[in-house]
């Protein structure tokens, strides 16, 4: 690994030089964490084109560029406004350019068993905790740059404890802002639901526009016994960002996660979606779309473990591409030995829009398991020539007719959405941003 | 004044001359029925008037009420007063069916300069016209199509038919797959839209659509034209003696194309 460190790239020279400013916590064990990553990272430096699972999103250009530290004093005080999601009433915590800010934040009167906190509170009330998900040994494993490079600088974040049975009726509201061009900034999301307990989390990005900032934000979800998460993804970061989102979920018995993601901005987005159903009938499904134009590049990596019996998981992924944009999806099941009973369902759907998009699709099932219920496919294609010319003898416009075509392919990865009002915004977002133009009826 | 007037029509299909001279006129509230053996270009007829890609003119002109409809594209047709009901209507998940005739009409209106519905105008026309061609409110919110039966999509297209009032309707098979009560209902639903101001082309293989829909003229398409025109009584000659008689008065026709063999 010698030759690696002696030739640092642009953007792991940035790391180095930036990792200076960054403030110690004063915690032993978290500050010891963060230096081993940080030394991970300079070992290692950003994923290259031979490594598997990076072979269809190439981190050569990114590896060139260096990112600045956070200007924090900018960050805690510039002027935003704060982006509104109809049917998204409940409490709202802030990030803007990583950095949490209460004064735009809305945390009192929270609903009885609902903790939230920033990171840096919940580290100074009680880091005990955090201490497995921050711990170095147990990210050390699997990690990659990216997750080192997260662990050793992410100062902020938030952390999210429902207290076993609580039932959180209102949809929290966590939103990223991204102000600053150039900077690189680093969150971490710790999320623990209680046993029954209830909670929706919407999680939020935004940018300003041609905000060409690096993001990287690193979840844990923890869902106790029979608990219930609702996690709504909307990505509408500015169209030059880079963002890396990884999340990770552990769900116990009858326990149920429901992600519904939205993928709409960046330039380059890396998001990876990872569930461990740990206890015996705990389920996870995921829904989620892109839709992609320009020269965008959105990289979407879910993986499901089944490792309990009789566990459920159905995920339906949808992909449209137009302009050279390209979409990248991996989804795989893996079914453990013994998790007998299991029945995992996948399906991801695409849409290319032009010639010049691409959109490559991997679905992936390993079984260890003997009596399993599993199906899969993938499929990519065009719009249907005979509905367009329906809709077209009707009198309907073939821009619009596109358009129509291409939302009500999307929409069945929202139409599970049990939130009315925030489903029917997801649709209109879409809508904008679908390449082909508006739909207006 | 003809509403519809094709002259000397020939049209490729994949390379494949399908229409070879076919000409028809027709005026304000007549009812034209087409009947001829298959493959002999009827649903080529239609497909070529509602402007589908793939269906390459090569000689010969359309014109409707004065325009040249096949400089226009499909959408424009439509509002235009073109309407063609599928032989084969498709089925398109993800689009409310309501949703999707509101677009289309409103869409209509906006190219002819009228103003659009909002959506308590719109459901008031959609009640109205449900009197014309029942279908359930539970198809109405369904996705266009999607899960009907072959009788309730042949009614879809006639409501639809209703909601957008065509000047020019070109029913394609519309009898086929139906049994006999469903082809009365659709029937049932094309006679309360016939009116002094609107024709109809109904394109069919069998006589008995036209014991419901009783039509001005017939005409026999075969080998790419019109080879003979009367009244309803050529359609009855046709059920009782099939199409061979007419090598006789044709025998220009090969005798593959009036068996209704594909060549």
């Amino acid at each position: 690994m010698s030759e690696t460190q002696a030739i640092r790239t642009p953007f792991v020279q940035a790391v180095l030089d930036s990792s200076g400013t960054a403030d110690t916590s004063g915690i032993a064990w978290v500050d010891a964490a963060r230096r081993d990553n940080l030394a991970s990272f300079a070992a290692t430096g950003l994923p290259e084109a031979r490594n598997e699972s990076w072979k269809y999103t190439s981190l050569r250009a990114l590896s060139q560029r260096g990112f600045a530290p956070v200007d924090l004093k900018a960050a805690r005080t510039v002027a935003v406004d704060v982006p509104v999601l109809p049917g998204v009433t409940g409490a709202r915590m802030v990030f803007v350019d990583g950095v949490f800010r209460t004064d735009l934040s809305a945390l009192e009167a929270l609903p009885a068993g609902l903790t939230l906190q920033s990171l840096p509170d919940a580290l100074a009330a009680d880091p005990e905790p955090l201490r497995f998900a921050l711990s170095a040994r147990h990210r050390h494993q699997a990690a990659d740059a990216f997750a080192h490079l997260n662990a050793a600088l992410a100062r902020d974040g938030v952390v999210v404890k429902v207290a076993a049975g609580a039932h959180v009726a209102s949809p929290v509201h966590i939103v990223f802002i991204s102000t600053q061009a150039g900077v690189a900034w680093h969150a971490r999301a710790v999320v623990d639901v209680g046993q029954g307990a209830h909670v929706t989390l919407v999680e939020h990005h935004v940018g300003l526009s041609d905000v060409a900032s690096l993001g990287t934000l690193f979840a844990d979800y923890t869902l106790r016994d029979e608990a219930v998460l609702d996690l709504v993804l909307v990505q509408d970061a500015s169209a030059s960002a880079t963002l890396i989102r990884r999340s990770h979920a552990r769900v116990g018995a009858r326990a149920v996660g429901t992600v519904h993601a939205v993928e709409l901005g960046g330039a380059l987005v890396r998001h990876e979606l990872m569930a461990e159903l740990v206890g015996e009938a705990g389920r996870f499904d995921s829904r989620g779309v892109f839709a992609l134009k320009a020269r965008q590049h959105v990289d979407t990596q879910m993986e499901v473990r089944h490792q309990a019996r009789d566990t459920a998981s159905d995920a339906l992924w949808r992909g449209v591409a137009d302009g050279r944009s390209r979409g990248v999806f991996r989804g795989a099941i893996v079914v453990a030995e013994g998790a007998d009973g299991s029945d995992a369902a996948l399906s991801n759907k695409n849409l290319l829009l032009s010639a010049q998009a691409e959109i490559d699709t991997k679905p992936e099932l390993e079984i260890y398991a003997d009596e399993v219920k599993a199906a899969h496919g993938a499929t990519i294609g065009q719009l249907d020539e005979r509905s367009l010319f329906y809709l077209r003898s009707r009198g309907i416009p073939l821009t619009q007719a596109r358009s129509l075509l291409t939302l009500a392919f999307c929409r069945a990865a929202l139409s599970s959405l049990p939130n009315e009002a925030l489903r029917e915004h997801l649709g209109d977002l879409l809508v904008a941003h679908l390449p082909t133009g508006p739909v207006d009826a | 004044m003809h509403m519809l007037k094709i002259d000397n029509l020939h049209a490729r299909v994949e390379g494949k001359e399908i229409l070879k001279g076919l000409s028809l006129e027709i005026k304000p509230g007549e009812v034209h029925a087409i009947m001829g053996p298959n493959g002999a270009g009827k649903s080529t007829l239609g497909n070529v008037l509602s402007g589908r890609e793939g269906y390459e003119v090569t000689a010969g002109s359309v014109l409707f009420n004065g325009r040249d409809l096949l400089a226009l594209e499909p959408e424009e047709r439509a509002a235009e007063g073109v309407f063609l009901a599928f032989q084969y209507p498709v089925e398109i998940p993800g689009v409310n069916n309501t949703y999707f005739l509101r677009a289309a009409l409103n869409a209509q209106r906006k190219y002819r300069g009228e103003d659009e519905l909002d959506s308590m105008r719109f459901l008031k026309l959609v009640r109205e016209k449900l009197k014309i061609m029942q279908i359930s409110d539970e198809l109405l919110h369904r996705a266009v199509n999607e899960g009907f039966s072959g009788g309730e999509k042949k009614r879809n297209e006639i409501f639809q038919m209703a909601v957008l009032e065509p000047k020019l309707a070109i029913l394609d098979e519309t009898d086929s797959g139906l049994d006999i009560d469903a082809l009365k209902q659709v029937a049932e639903g094309v006679n309360a839209l016939r009116s002094p101001d609107r024709s109809f082309v109904v394109v069919t293989h069998y006589q008995r659509l036209l014991d419901y829909i009783e039509p001005d003229f017939v005409h026999v398409l075969a080998g790419g034209r019109i080879v003979e025109s009367g009244d309803k009584s050529l359609a009855l000659k046709l059920e009782e003696q099939g199409y061979a008689w007419l090598a006789d008065a044709h025998p220009e026709l090969a005798k593959a194309e009036l068996a209704g063999e594909r060549a």
